[in-house]
């Protein structure tokens, strides 16, 4: 690498003894092997990055105008949208943003799920991941309540009293989160701060560490074949493309089809019929005026469900933050010699389809009331849920040992 | 495959959107506003109408007379003479014309502000809203009821122009949690008691041009919007099919 730095002279050579900038892109994108046989799957990571970067750009120019707090939050977002140029189509871009945010991501942890890329020696990767997750709840939460709509304000009421069942300190931690003793002009200045500063940063700094410890185990791939232990005589690995220009260029196609898709909501069903954003937030927070029916939006429901399938609201709580912490711990309950669902047995194929469906079904209970036959089903399904961490050590340790291909499955067109 | 994908993936999406919108039954006199927000002509009405019957308590505090006058192509003169309240400049916000402190000692409570009004109910509500004003003798400050919105505290403002209606109602007799029929009032049908100046064919026409009104001031960008969304949409289309094409020339190194 250094000789090519070397034969070129001017501006280039200057700035890379200076700057290592032809020594990174070499190891990020020139020299990084990915394997070849990526499918739909594995466009979603660039995506997420995408509408990370996107939801920065545009959070940028609404906080120009935004004016967080009790009595402007309101106002100011209305006087963005309608009397600032262009405000019309940068605050649904962020706002229906947070939720293709979440379809991506969902999209990306099922693509792990389906070809074990948590398992070693991806695990720290997947725990990186999800902590981005966790983080990404966080911000999207805050993001929600800014606004200071009717929903913001009932939904956060809801969200963050579960933190009141914490016994002992719960009373005092929902206090020291509001910064008052209900919801009010505090809470909305802090999560202003935290919405665009503090977890902002945050995820900067664990999406670069996700990228890292991408590019230090490498991709896995549909197969669950590690492509490093099969090299050529270039010393590269056979089954292995440079991501540039190959991926490059084929995660621009992915790019292509999401922005299609992104700015038909955007620009058509910017509410997507309440989903995205709900009709009882364009009236400003009235602590006197409860919504017909509080639900949180669409991406956070399955848990929302789980946590009123339980009777009893601490236990509810305690199950609502298992089954998101219960993801966690998958590298080292999945016990499969393969780590792709394509070389498993059926009985682990049912048994995640059968999570894929019920984390699905929670998330449409979550968006109902909680009555009548909901209630049993969001039951039925909270223990579905569970049984699929539960059941996973035992039936992957059963069928998860297929014979394995020596070559990943790739059809040259 | 990957165009299979994304087309179920858009059937999905667009589905999800429109079964979450279509909730709720129909129980005889809800109707669907069937206005059209791109219609000039009845978004002009429905301002005119506004600012005759609505704008005395009804604030629309974040649309300027000048943007409602630029968006609907209502000209200088028409604005100064229509839609602009005496003592307002033209480029204000619309505000209501009634005291606050009075507004509360004569109805109970503040009449809301109609800006967002489109988009937290919906264009069919408030269609619905006025079109179901009712006599109701147990109502004793205004003597109406309304059946979207039972127990409202705004008068039939628009008694004048629809008259005055009554509910028939008929008892329907459903079986209770416990087993027992359960008789309860429903609703059969309206009755004129007091014919107004306009027909009900003309009243619908009226609420609707209002409603319209305020699904455009709820959304002033909506219609642009769209129409700029298609250019996009086409734009992003013929840049995947081209990255695709590129994509595809690459690709053929690979075996």
């Amino acid at each position: 690498m250094s000789a090519v730095i070397e034969k070129k002279g001017g501006f280039r050579a200057w700035l890379n003894k200076r700057l290592p900038v032809d020594q990174f892109m070499e190891d990020q994108l020139t020299g990084y092997y990915a394997p070849k046989n990526f499918n739909i799957w594995y466009f979603f990571g660039s995506l997420a990055l995408l509408v990370f970067v996107m939801q920065i750009v545009t959070g940028i120019f609404i906080t120009m105008h935004f004016k967080p707090g009790w009595a402007t939050a309101f106002d100011s977002l209305q006087y963005f949208v309608r009397e600032v140029p262009y405000g019309w189509l940068i605050h649904p871009m962020h706002a229906v943003g947070a939720s293709f945010f979440f379809v991506v991501v969902y999209l990306h942890m099922a693509r792990a799920l389906m070809y074990g890329s948590y398992k070693a020696p991806r695990e720290l990767l997947w725990v990186i991941g999800m902590l981005i997750y966790l983080a990404l709840m966080a911000e999207a939460f805050m993001g929600y309540v800014l606004p200071n709509g009717n929903m913001s304000y009932w939904g956060a009421q809801v969200i963050i009293n579960l933190f009141g069942v914490i016994p002992g300190i719960g009373e005092g931690l929902t206090e020291w989160i509001r910064g008052d003793y209900g919801i009010g002009d505090a809470t909305l200045t802090r999560f202003f701060s935290l919405h665009v500063i503090a977890v902002p940063f945050l995820l900067a700094l664990l999406i670069a560490l996700h990228l890292v410890a991408l590019r230090q185990v490498g991709s896995n791939n549909p197969d669950g074949i590690e492509i490093k232990e099969n090299l050529g005589s270039n010393g590269k690995p056979v089954d292995g493309i440079p991501f540039h220009p190959y991926y490059s260029l084929k995660d621009i196609v992915g790019v292509g089809l999401f922005l299609t898709l992104f700015a038909i909501v955007v620009f058509f069903v910017p509410t997507f019929g309440g989903l995205f954003l709900e009709a009882p937030n364009f009236e400003p927070a009235n602590p006197t005026s409860t919504p017909d029916h509080i639900a949180p939006v669409w991406y956070f429901t399955p848990y929302y469900a789980i946590l009123r399938a339980v009777p009893d609201q601490k236990l509810g709580a305690l199950l609502m933050g298992l089954s998101v912490a219960a993801f966690l711990f998958l590298p080292w309950l999945d016990k499969a010699k393969n780590k792709s669902y394509r070389y498993r047995g059926i009985l682990s194929k049912l048994l995640l389809g059968t999570f894929f469906v019920t984390f699905c079904v929670l998330m449409w209970l979550g968006l109902k009331p909680a009555d009548g036959i909901y209630v049993l089903l969001a039951r039925i399904f909270t223990v579905l849920y569970f049984a699929f961490f539960i059941l996973l050590p035992f039936v992957s340790k059963a069928d998860g040992n297929g014979p394995v291909p020596n070559r990943v499955t790739y059809n040259a067109h | 495959m990957r165009t299979k994908f994304t087309s179920v993936l858009l059937t999905l999406l667009i589905g999800a959107g429109a079964a979450h919108a279509s909730e709720g039954g129909n129980a005889g006199w809800q109707r669907s506003a069937d206005n059209e927000v791109a219609n000039l002509a009845s978004l002009q009405r429905g301002a005119n109408n506004f600012m005759a019957y609505c704008s005395g308590c009804h604030s629309l505090k974040y649309a300027r007379y000048s943007r409602v006058a630029a968006d609907l192509k209502i000209s200088d003169e028409l604005r100064d003479q229509y839609l602009v309240k005496p003592g307002a400049k033209f480029t204000d916000y619309i505000t209501s014309s009634m005291p606050e402190a009075d507004a509360v000692e004569w109805f109970g409570k503040l009449p809301p502000d109609l800006s967002l009004v489109a988009r937290s109910r919906s264009p069919d509500w408030i269609f619905n809203f006025l079109t179901t004003f009712y006599a109701d003798p147990a109502a004793r400050q205004t003597g109406v009821n309304n059946l979207q919105l039972p127990g409202t505290a705004m008068p039939h403002v628009l008694s004048s122009l629809q008259g005055v209606q009554t509910v028939v109602w008929k008892n329907v007799e459903t079986k209770g949690s416990d087993g027992k029929p359960v008789v309860s009032h429903q609703f059969e049908k309206f009755e004129p008691a007091v014919v107004g100046s306009l027909t009900p064919a003309q009243y619908d026409e009226f609420v609707r041009d209002t409603v319209n009104f305020l699904q455009y001031a709820s959304d002033p960008t909506q219609v642009e919007r769209q129409s700029i969304g298609i250019w996009v949409v086409l734009f992003l289309l013929m840049f995947t099919g081209i990255a695709y094409m590129l994509k595809k020339e690459y690709w053929k190194d690979v075996t």
